[in-house]
């Protein structure tokens, strides 16, 4: 039962990483109406600068607040250079070219960081256990992430419900002429959503760090990841994205933690710890494919 | 009065909160004109999408051609002989007018699954479009692509797409939208000869246009039917003029 | 045919065809077999890149999960190699079939959405088989797995590398010689039209959804072709073959030479090829060591491509009659 409740709890820690991501992601969908595939990038470029500025500064926490501005002043400058190109371009067009930013990002990373991974340790205060319940303890770094991530998923939630860039947010993903009408700075409002967005990607990194690795590629694969979470949740809403990514993340880790067992009743070992990953992915697929054949704009999407 | 061609009994389409069509039951019977006008929001567009067959309707039926339409998709309902024109102009802009109307006949000449015969050179096709396109006074125009012929043209071209498959009832959605009044003049003429052959349902703002084309008019407002009958009728009715005609002012 | 060779494209487009209808007599007269074997995995891409353009350049549908059709087709041949079925009699079209089926399947899936869903979920099901493929222990999972080429006894020996390229070179024809009567048959024109204004075809009689499912469905098939001549040409399946990257790369290449255009595929893989293969050699002229780096140039090369070049590589060999 403790078992269950610990992965349940990693369930939720992958799932706010993941929403993390996403929510970038939907919103530069929902407003600037951009596919933007080099989200990842921002994501591993994020673990990157952490991984020297945690080093130059050497403390976990100093390192992060420094990383965070200069993702987003990154996340300006591709904006500027690249995204903003962009918004009135076809989706064909959008991928095309932010792929070549993915492209680009992988390798500059190997020209700055060399092509050999970075490991960030768990910083020195979170490398303990704390006792959720009485007796059941779980590793102090993730119930950190768990406590961040739902803390960022607060106030996004209410920057969207309750100010007034949340208001032109919703009114953009919406109508995008709409905030033309209102007669606010769009490009400024653009940009600040991307770098937001960035920022976003980019503390998924840094946090992922310590309990993944920090390598070339890695926000490529999670990338495709946020989108499955975007499409389930619908793509603009940020609703959809937080339940989309807390159900990917219940999938995939309970999936990882039980399917061994499970399989090894009629598979052999080793085929079955080879076969349980890719099981639990293939969940997410056909998770993904189930919502869209029953509601092919998402669960909270906006129907045509 | 004969039978109707398309009958409508008590649509209703609701979007969240709002009625868009609330309980509409008009028909159309083989040879007139009948007008739907209403001003902005009235509904129309919605009632032309469930007639077809691109909204749903929440309960109601259509009928069409004797026969039961209301959840049939668009497709088949234009095989049964219900074609219609775009309010915006909706051409396939990187073909010629010629290309055009062709694919409007092949839509009615059996199925498309034929992947290897050349269909540029096939008559049947060909042939067909280009004696539409002489019939709307394109046929100078054959091998001009879509996107440069000018906006009356399109929309010529529009009717001519949608006589392609010979339809007995014509669904125009605003035909003269956009029209200089010498264009708007032409369409109408080209309109009125041919009703002999067709039903038409017209949804139109001009008001001349309608009152010199329409056997039966229906005034559509707030999703509701309040009034249908001939041009004359319709001129006197003290509630369409009240509702609508009114602040207007320009019914002679 | 002949007025034909009078325009530049005319003209380059057979010079092209002339090349690598030769290339393996060049490619002995010269001495470079390597070059050979990058001919090889061009023809073959251009056969991927030519089914991809049948839904993509025509039908205007952005799958972005194209290189799953590589892994069907390969994995089919692999599996059966696997099992001791080595005759290529059975491999291909049981290969083929699969991959039809899949792309049917798929495709009544996918068509259903639109956009950005349309997008994400062919690249979802694209996944899907990656992670099978990943998780498949029996054929080497992550690492994939050596397999023996197929066989035609008394036919081709797939093994001599000039056969084995000549072969593929007439399934590279013959893939061209069906689109190009595809594009202009009744059929291209519905799913043409449907790219234009799909809406309108539906208004006009046409059922799209059918029309575009059989042209994905075509297009799969074309794509397991593909997928077959890629794991004999390396003797080898893995994942990787169908890695995300990989769809990504096809639609570049279609972009890249052209959309909706017979012989884009066909220009847009070989720039790609040679940029791949040049582009290295190149930096590593500019300064030693640069070489290595060769995407940080090709990255925002693929973003000017994406931004200014409309109509790839076919329209910069002048305009279409």
């Amino acid at each position: 039962m403790d078992y269950l409740l610990l992965q349940m709890l990693n369930g939720v820690q992958l799932g706010l990483l993941m929403f993390l991501l996403a929510a970038g992601l939907t919103l530069t969908f929902g407003i600037m109406d951009l596919v933007n595939l080099a989200h990842g990038s921002l994501y591993m470029m994020g673990a990157y600068i952490a991984w020297t500025t945690i080093s130059w500064t050497d403390s976990f926490v100093m390192g992060a607040l420094l990383a965070l501005p200069i993702i987003f002043v990154l996340g300006l400058v591709v904006e500027a250079v690249v995204a903003r190109r962009l918004y009135a371009r076809n989706h064909l067009d959008q991928v095309l070219a932010t792929f070549g930013l993915i492209l680009f990002f992988n390798e500059l990373v190997r020209v700055i960081w060399g092509p050999a991974g970075k490991s960030i340790a768990v910083p020195a205060f979170l490398n303990r256990t704390v006792e959720i319940l009485p007796g059941v303890p779980y590793p102090a770094y993730r119930f950190a992430i768990i406590v961040v991530g739902a803390a960022v998923a607060i106030l996004l939630a209410w920057l969207v419900a309750r100010t007034r860039i949340g208001m032109l947010i919703r009114a953009g993903a919406s109508n995008r002429r709409m905030i033309g009408a209102l007669g606010v700075n769009i490009e400024l409002l653009f940009s600040l959503v991307f770098g937001l967005g960035a920022v976003f990607a980019g503390l998924a990194g840094l946090m992922a760090a310590p309990i993944t690795s920090v390598k070339i590629g890695m926000g490529d694969d999670i990338l495709i990841l946020a989108f499955v979470i975007i499409v389930i949740g619908g793509i603009g809403s940020i609703k959809g994205a937080f339940i989309a990514a807390m159900v990917v993340g219940q999938i995939d880790i309970v999936g990882r933690a039980f399917l061994p067992d499970l399989l090894k009743t009629f598979l052999s070992a080793s085929a079955a710890s080879s076969a349980a990953p890719a099981i639990s992915q293939v969940l997410v697929y056909i998770v993904m494919a189930g919502v869209l054949v029953w509601r092919p704009t998402g669960l909270f999407g906006q129907r045509t | 009065m004969s039978t109707p061609l398309l009958s409508t009994d008590r649509l209703v389409k609701r979007f969240g909160g709002l009625l868009a069509t609330d309980n509409v039951s008009i028909d159309v019977v083989p040879g007139e004109i009948h007008a739907l006008i209403g001003p902005n929001g009235a509904g129309k567009t919605t009632l032309v999408g469930q007639l077809t067959g691109n909204i749903a309707p929440d309960s109601g039926t259509i009928r069409f051609a004797g026969q039961d339409v209301t959840r049939l998709p668009t497709h088949k309902r234009v095989h049964l002989g219900l074609a219609r024109s775009f309010q915006i102009t909706s051409v396939l802009r990187e073909f010629t007018a010629l290309e055009n109307v062709a694919l409007a006949v092949q839509a009615h000449a059996g199925h498309s699954f034929r992947f290897l015969a050349d269909a540029r050179n096939d008559e049947g096709l060909r042939g067909p479009a280009r004696r539409g396109l002489e019939e709307v006074g394109l046929g100078q125009r054959a091998n001009t692509l879509a996107s440069a012929l000018s906006h009356g043209e399109q929309r010529q071209l529009e009717i001519a797409m949608a006589l392609a498959g010979d339809p007995s009832l014509l669904l125009l959605d605003e035909p003269m939208a956009g029209m200089g009044a010498e264009e708007s003049q032409r369409m109408i003429g080209f309109l009125r000869a041919l009703k002999s052959k067709r039903a038409m349902l017209l949804i139109e703002h001009d008001m001349d246009a309608v009152f010199q084309l329409a056997d039966r008019i229906t005034v559509l407002v707030y999703g509701r039917a309040i009034a249908s009958g001939t041009p004359a009728e319709i001129r006197a009715n003290q509630d369409v003029r009240h509702a609508y005609l009114g602040d207007d002012g320009m019914v002679a | 045919m002949i007025a034909a060779l009078r325009t530049p494209r005319g003209l380059i487009t057979a010079l092209i065809l002339l090349a690598l209808a030769v290339l393996p007599l060049l490619t002995q007269a010269f001495d470079q077999r390597y070059l050979l074997s990058i001919g090889t995995r061009i023809v073959i891409w251009s056969i991927a890149a030519v089914s991809l353009n049948m839904i993509l350049g025509y039908g205007g549908l952005v799958s972005f999960g194209h290189a799953v059709f590589f892994g069907i087709g390969g994995y089919a041949v692999g599996i059966l190699s696997a099992h001791g079925v080595s005759s290529g009699w059975i491999q291909w079209p049981v290969a083929l079939i699969a991959a039809t089926l899949w792309a049917a399947l798929i495709g009544a899936l996918s068509l259903r959405t639109r956009g950005l869903y349309f997008i994400m979920i062919t690249l979802a099901f694209a996944q899907l088989v990656y992670y099978v493929g990943g998780g498949l222990e029996a054929y080497g999972a992550d690492d994939g797995l050596n397999i023996s080429r197929s066989r035609f006894p008394g036919l081709i020996d797939l093994r001599d590398k000039a056969s084995f390229y000549w072969l593929c070179f007439v399934a590279l024809c013959g893939t061209l010689w069906f689109c190009s009567r595809f594009a202009n048959s009744r059929f291209g024109y519905v799913i043409r039209g449907a790219k234009s204004n799909d809406l309108r075809m539906t208004a006009l009689g046409f059922p799209v959804f059918r029309y575009r499912l059989v042209a994905f469905t075509l297009s799969g098939t074309f794509g397991g072709l593909a997928g077959i001549l890629l794991a004999n040409e390396g003797a080898y399946i893995s994942p990787a073959m169908m890695s995300w990257v990989k769809s990504g790369d096809l639609i570049v290449i279609v972009v890249l030479g052209g959309m909706g255009t017979l012989f884009g595929p066909l220009y847009g893989t070989i720039a790609f090829f040679v940029l791949e293969e040049s582009l290295p050699h190149l930096l590593d002229l500019m300064r030693k060591g640069w070489g290595e780096y060769w995407q940080i140039v090709f990255g925002p090369l693929l973003i000017l491509v994406a931004l200014y070049a409309r109509g790839g590589i076919d329209s910069l060999l002048g305009r279409r009659s």
